[in-house]
């Protein structure tokens, strides 16, 4: 076990590496000067000069690379050139909103998704299952958006449960900022659960027609037993793989709800800083996302190795 | 009252008919042999008796398990028996087994199931049977998975699991099919001794009469959802009143007609020089840092095969065979040693000089539907060596050649349009063996060819490969763990064990005078029809005349 740790750290480490090196070289070779965005059209080539030099900008490539990446070890992300703050500050301000957003989106996609695909898969063929499937199907062909104005209209405008929109803070505790998610939660959680109950389907029922899903029911186990024991652990590698995936979308693929609910979220922070230049922000938060994608593979690959002890050995 | 009484049961899956009105009795204590071919309905007898049937059969007459009627019974119920009064034993003991519990895990869930005992208690038991199907806890603890056991060892958990609770009926359908001869002796033993013991009854299926013949006391012949013939083993199988029983006793024994032999025709000239090879794998790390010991498949095993001639390569599974028969066909590079093929080194020749090569040598598998892509028509699949020619034929001259391999195999031209599915067994495995000779190969190195297939089929492929061997003149390696097999269709046999090869010469010569310890477990574990039932018939008379 400490050895297949290890190995996958390694490739967690060589993968923030060869990121770093592409998002550097990327915005590098992008058009536009930081100092001239910073300064204004109307900066004179003495004060565009110093403000190069101040930023750092003179240095050769591979100066500027290391200063970057070890900034960034020590958690300096730089400054922002349109907000004047530190990155880190920025990044720190709008991740209490969109890591609490992906996390209950994927919490709830996960334990609408599994018990449908486990229904499903067990009535094959029957009306449960068609049913289930075709809502699924739906819920895969509309977008989030969509959901996303009917619970505003249904539960904010109609039902008046919760605000239609922006984010209370964790200041008023954890209810009031739960609520405040709570919508854009469940529009970001229904597509995923659709895909996310189909492939659970798919999964339990290449399960279901293996050998030692018979040897269980010969040995006088009933089904229902049989499905959550037996099957459904053996199912949990493509559904872990999916849920690796969408817990990633979530992070940072949420611009759009974001803005229909007026969430300061990552999302709305790097759409404004790509729109502005702000090439620092963005690089910040390309590189915490790569980050993120990174460590949840790593999570994603420890829990294969929970599920199944044949993984364990490498 | 019988035990298990099953009378005019019929059974369709859709419109189609599986079985019809089939009747069968065991009783206490008995063992009753089930033989067919496959589709016979052994299996769909054997799990309509579980109910643990596809759920589009449909089922009519009668099942009646200890007074229980079974087709009548809620699933409730049927929970109750199962595994508690009847336990079942299948075919494929790799997959038998939940690759993500453990061995004891899976052995005490039924246990707790059915007796409520508490975890203790059930672990408790499931470590004694544990221990009586001959996996001791100080090798097989209850923590172990599954993927760390043998094949044998998961197929013994599988009968631990069947037999934990004193079942008054076991089912094995084909329980040692996938298994080579000697563990099948070890578990037919297991069978019959826990049978004994515990005054089960067994029904064990099996497409082998020569495994039925030495198990059971009485038999019951199936074909095509129909019992053909039943009654006491050894008269059943000496006088074989029934036609399809005579067929089956003839197909199993039958030996192909090789007066053709191309080897004593063909000049003394070695086709395949295998020498000293030595193939080694790297070994597991047993820690981050240690050097792992390699694990050698094949040690120092030379040989060599003259043109025509038809050689047999023995074992029982994990000695080494394939991992030479794939340094035979170039697949893989012996980690030592040469291998030449009519004089060229092919295992030490790079991809582009070992082409012209290539074509001399081809392969038939086990699985004739695994090495086919079922999206490919047939005439694309024999094809496919073709580009191992030096010259490439035109479409018509291709079309020509495959209609020709086609009707080498004794199947039709028009056929070449057809796909894989469309083909049964041994039709699929001719067309293996078409797609192997087009080429004009002088070597065809068979991996179990046979061993997939029905007995009255596997009789013809027999045939095919011995008629091919005079018409064509090719020589085979043939690997088995058929001594049956080695002995109907080889002049030399190689009995290989850990790697190495324990002992060769004449294959009359070897099978019956075996010298080596390896050779010896070989012979005295392969299942053969007569001696069974001259042991049966000895049975008899010894108990016939202690009556008298």
């Amino acid at each position: 076990m400490t050895a297949f740790l290890a190995k996958r750290i390694g490739i967690g480490l060589i993968t923030l590496i060869v990121a770093s090196v592409v998002v550097f070289s990327v915005l590098e070779v992008l058009p536009g000067d930081p100092a001239l965005l910073m300064l204004g059209m109307n900066a004179t080539p003495e004060a565009l000069a110093s403000m190069r030099e101040q930023m750092g900008l003179n240095a050769p490539l591979i100066v500027r690379y290391l200063n970057w990446v070890g900034g960034m070890a020590v958690g300096d992300f730089g400054r922002s050139f349109t907000y004047s703050s530190p990155v880190i500050d920025l990044i720190a301000e709008r991740a209490v909103v969109s890591l609490p957003l992906a996390v209950i989106s994927l919490i709830l996609s996960t334990a609408i998704a599994i018990p449908v695909g486990i229904f499903a898969a067990a009535r094959r063929g029957k009306v449960g299952d068609t049913v289930s499937m075709g809502v699924a199907q739906v819920g895969v062909a509309v977008p989030n958006f969509w959901f996303a104005l009917l619970l505003i209209y249904v539960f904010a405008v109609w039902l008046r449960l919760v605000p239609a929109g922006g984010f209370s803070g964790w200041g008023g505790g954890i209810w009031s900022g739960v609520k405040s998610l709570m919508l854009p939660a469940i529009a970001l959680a229904l597509p995923q659960a659709a895909i996310l109950a189909r492939v659970t389907r798919s999964a339990m029922l290449e399960v279901l027609g293996e050998d030692y899903i018979r040897t269980a029911r010969a040995k006088g186990m009933p089904r229902r037993y049989v499905l959550w024991r037996h099957a459904l652990r053996n199912a949990m590698i493509p559904v872990l793989t999916i849920m690796g995936m969408q817990f990633a979308v979530l992070l940072a693929g949420t611009i759009i709800i974001e803005n229909v609910f007026y969430l300061p979220g990552l999302g709305r922070l790097v759409f404004q800083a790509i729109t502005q230049r702000d090439l620092i922000v963005v690089e910040g938060v390309v590189m915490l996302l790569v980050a993120s994608v990174v460590v949840i593979n790593l999570v994603v690959d420890v829990l294969y190795a929970v599920v199944d002890p044949r993984l364990r050995v490498r | 009252m019988s035990l298990l009484e099953i009378e005019k049961l019929c059974l369709n899956i859709g419109n189609v008919p599986i079985l019809k009105d089939v009747d069968l009795t065991i009783e206490q204590g008995e063992v009753l042999g089930l033989v067919g071919e496959s589709g016979s309905g052994k299996s769909m007898t054997s799990l309509a008796v579980m109910q643990l049937l596809p759920f589009s059969a449909q089922t009519r007459g009668r099942v009646t398990f200890d007074g229980v009627d079974i087709l009548a019974a809620p699933e409730a119920a049927m929970n109750k028996l199962r595994g508690n009064e009847i336990g079942m034993v299948f075919q494929e003991p790799m997959t038998a087994l939940n690759p993500v519990k453990t061995i004891g895990e899976q052995v005490a869930e039924g246990i707790r199931w059915h007796t409520s005992a508490n975890r203790a208690d059930a672990e408790d038991t499931a470590r004694k049977i544990l221990d009586r199907v001959g996996l001791p806890e100080s090798q097989f603890p209850l923590s172990r998975f599954p993927h760390e056991l043998s094949g044998g060892q998961r197929q013994r958990v599988v009968i631990a699991i069947a037999c934990a609770l004193k079942p008054k009926l076991l089912i094995a359908d084909e329980p040692t099919t996938a298994l080579d001869v000697v563990l099948q002796k070890q578990i037919l033993e297991l069978l019959r001794d826990l049978v004994d013991e515990r005054k089960m009854g067994l029904l064990l299926i099996s497409h082998d009469l020569a495994v039925v013949a030495d198990m059971a006391d009485r038999v019951t012949i199936m074909r095509h959802g129909e019992v053909m013939e039943s009654g006491e083993t050894a008269r059943t199988l000496t006088e074989q009143k029934h036609p399809y029983t005579r067929q089956l006793a003839v197909a199993s024994m039958h030996v192909p007609d090789r007066s053709g032999d191309a080897a004593r025709a063909a000049p003394q000239t070695p086709l395949l020089e295998v020498d000293r090879v030595v193939r080694d794998y790297p070994g597991r790390r047993p820690s981050l840092f240690a050097r792992p010991a390699p694990f050698r498949a094949v040690n120092d095993v030379s040989f060599s095969l003259r043109e025509g001639q038809s050689m047999a390569l023995v074992g029982r599974s994990g000695c080494g065979k394939s991992t030479l028969a794939r340094m035979i066909l170039a697949l893989d590079r012996p980690t030592g040693g040469e291998i030449r093929l009519d004089g060229a080194p092919v295992s030490t020749l790079g991809e582009a000089e070992l082409k012209p090569h290539r074509r001399k040598m081809q392969v038939v598998f086990q699985d004739p539907y695994g090495s086919f892509n079922p999206r490919h028509k047939v005439e694309r699949l024999i094809a496919e060596p073709l580009h191992l020619l030096e010259k490439q034929p035109s479409a018509t001259e291709k079309r020509e050649m495959v209609a020709q391999a086609l009707n080498e195999v004794g199947l039709k031209p028009a056929d070449m349009e057809k796909y894989p599915h469309e083909f049964s067994g041994g039709q699929r495995q001719r067309i293996s063996i078409a797609r192997a000779i087009i080429t004009k190969p002088k070597l065809i190195v068979a991996d179990e060819p046979v061993s997939a297939l029905d007995v009255s089929i596997r009789a013809q492929i027999l045939d095919l490969f011995a008629d091919l061997n005079g018409k064509l003149g090719v020589a085979y390696l043939f690997i088995t763990h058929d001594l049956t097999v080695a002995r109907a269709i080889t002049d030399e046999v190689m009995v290989m064990h850990d790697g190495q090869i324990v002992e060769s010469g004449k294959t009359g010569d070897v099978l019956d005078h075996p010298q080596s310890d390896a050779a010896k477990a070989l012979v005295a574990a392969a299942p053969d029809l007569e001696r069974a039932l001259q042991r049966r018939l000895a049975r008899h008379e010894a108990s016939g005349t202690q009556e008298a």
